[in-house]
Formats: C-alpha cells, structure tokens, sequence
C-alpha cells in the first residue's frame, strides 16, 4: 500500500503497480480490512460467549458486582467513543475532499479522544486495583466506605439490593471477565491509536488526494469496530439490572 | 494499458467512494448520543428481565447506525456487509450452542454440587 515501484513513469506513484485504477486498489484494500475486522468479531465472541454463559448461570453475581462499577466513567467513556468515531468519520470526508488541514485536524481529535478515553479507564482499573476488585483468584475486596461509593456511583445504584446485599459466592469471576473484555477492548484503541498516529503523520505529509485515501478509511473502519464492540460492553458490563 | 487506466480513473474521482454528508454524519452522531443517554436512563426503571432485552436492542440500533453510516456499509459494495453479517451469524451460531451445552448439563451439575455440597468453580 506504500510506495510503488516508479519503473514506470506513467503509473502514478500512490498507485500499486499490481492494481490498474485506484478504485480497483481502493475496493480490494477495503475488502481486505473487513475480512480483518471479521477474524476480529470472531475474536472478540469468545470473550461475549464467556459472558453469556457465566452470566445465564450466575447471573446473581453480575448483578451483584455491577454496582462496583461506575456508570458516570463508563458512560462518558461511550460518549468519548461515539465523539471520537465522528471525528474519524468526518476525517474520512476530509481526505476525499483533499482538505488537508481538516483531515490533520480531525485525526488529531481522534487521537485525543483516544488518550481521554485510556485515561478514564486507567483511573477506573486504579480504583478496582485500590479496591481489591480483581480477577477470580485475586479477588479480595476491602471493606466499602458506602459514603464514598454513593459519591461516586450516584444515587440510582444505592436503592434495590445495594451494596450490602448478601454477596454470592465467586464475585471474582465477574471481574475475570471484567478485565478480559474491557482490557482486550483497551488493547485495540491502544492499537488503533497507532494507527491514527500513522495515518495523521502520512496525512501532514500530503499522501492522500481524492484518488488515494484508502490507509485513513481503513484505519477508521477498525476506530469504528472498536467503537461497535464499546457499545456491547458497556450496557453488557455497566448498567445490569 | 496502464496509462489509459490510470487516466480513466482520473475521470471517475468521484466514483472510488460515496462521500458522506456532514449532516448524515451529524445526525448520526447526535442520535447515537441521545440512543446511549436512553440505554442509561432504562436502567432508572425496574422491568425485571424486560432491562436486558431493551437495552441489547438500544446497542443493536446504534452497531447498526455506526456500520451503516460512520463504516460507509450502506453506500459500499454489498459484499463487504455480507462478510460483517456471516461473521454475526457465527458469532450467534457459537454461543446459542455453548448456552444451549451448559443449560443441558445443568441439572447435573447443580445435583452434583448439592450432594457434595460445593461452590461453583473458578
């Protein structure tokens, strides 16, 4: 997808000297990253089939541990997401119009939103690592200081069952499914973001034009499936009922 | 040959990709932000069971407004959704099967734990 060999000196240099049209280059690349973003579905569905199991026959200890999360983080985090799959959308359309400033604008954007969304996460995984809130074996939760959760959980949480309902047996599975969905999701913007960082360093170049935009609506489609899979986890995850 | 190609698709710049209209992605955004604060607020109301269904079915028209609209799959060549929807009908296919293994086995696992009288495993 990178430079073509310049042997031929009619061939244009930002088209693959195996395609004859960059629409043809533009259609097999595209068709080539959604086969990609497939074997990443099907990656991911292990982890949801894990969910549905343990949750269809535990589901006293989903309901139990969602409270330890905090709805407010997760569900500014879906709207950092969604923002940020707008962003790269629009950066799409900027590079096809050929507006360059907007593109490396947009892309910029995109990145942040990514670093924001991180950073959330990373004071969420610091406050379940505080609490002792792990992963099944690990799973060794200090004792709550209600004022504080309710802070922190607002009120919708603090009526029902709460927090002082009878904790069921094996909490910690729900944590070991916890940190293996949201940190694999993690993975993907981390490596979604170098991707971004990729595409926006080409982009300050001027690489792409009308004809050749293809790394930055490929690059977006995976920025969206990794949005897709945040909008499963995070009522699956959040907000259990 | 090349330079005639590489010429003639000088000629259909517009055709490589549909371009998307600031106001679709606008208004796309701007219901996925409204369809999201809706799967929060369902959760301020007890229906039970009814919770999971709704807010599944709040995820699936947002998955889809993102794939249709932000992943351009409305305007794409249709073979690039249909591998997207054989994928979703494997990812059905695997866990209905495994729910459908534990749910079987179920009675005698929990006669199993009854009798010896043991937790759930790890």
């Amino acid at each position: 997808m990178s430079a073509a060999p310049d042997h031929d000196e009619n061939h244009p240099h930002d088209l693959a000297h195996h395609f004859d049209t960059h629409r043809q280059q533009f259609d097999a690349g595209k068709l080539g990253m959604w086969i990609f973003l497939v074997t990443e579905i099907l990656l991911f569905s292990g982890l949801f089939c894990a969910y549905v199991i343990y949750r269809a026959n535990h589901p006293e200890i989903f309901i139990y541990a969602h409270q330890f999360l905090d709805k407010n983080l997760g569900a500014l985090n879906t709207a950092v997401l969604i923002f940020s799959s707008l962003t790269m959308a629009w950066a799409v359309r900027a590079a096809q119009l050929e507006q360059k400033r907007a593109l490396v604008r947009l892309l910029s954007i995109t990145l942040a939103c990514g670093f924001v969304f991180l950073g959330v996460k990373a004071v969420e995984y610091h406050h379940k690592w505080h609490d002792g809130l792990l992963w099944a074996s690990q799973y060794n939760p200090k004792h709550h200081d209600s004022a504080e959760h309710n802070e922190a959980g607002h009120g919708a949480e603090s009526d029902g069952e709460g927090l002082h309902g009878e904790e069921p047996k094996n909490v910690g599975l729900f944590f070991s499914i916890y940190f293996m969905m949201t940190g694999l999701h993690a993975v993907h913007v981390i490596a979604g973001m170098g991707a971004i960082a990729w595409v926006l360093n080409r982009a300050r170049k001027g690489h792409f034009n009308r004809r050749y935009f293809g790394p930055v609506d490929f690059v977006g489609l995976y920025w969206h499936l990794v949005d897709l899979i945040w909008i499963y986890l995070f009522p699956l995850l959040y907000l259990i009922h | 040959m090349t330079t005639e190609a590489a010429t003639a698709s000088s000629h259909d710049d517009h055709e490589i990709a549909h371009v998307m209209p600031l106001p679709v992605l606008f208004g796309v955004f701007a219901t996925l932000m409204v369809l999201t604060f809706l799967t929060v607020a369902a959760t301020w109301v007890n229906l039970g069971w009814f919770n999971l269904p709704i807010a599944m079915a709040i995820a699936t028209v947002k998955a889809t407004l993102v794939a249709l609209y932000f992943m351009h799959l409305r305007y794409d060549a249709p073979f690039n959704g249909l591998a997207f929807l054989t994928a979703l009908v494997f990812v059905a296919l695997f866990i209905l099967v495994t729910l459908l293994d534990t749910i079987a086995y179920k009675p005698s696992v929990d006669a199993y734990r009854d009798a010896n009288s043991v937790s759930a495993p790890q």
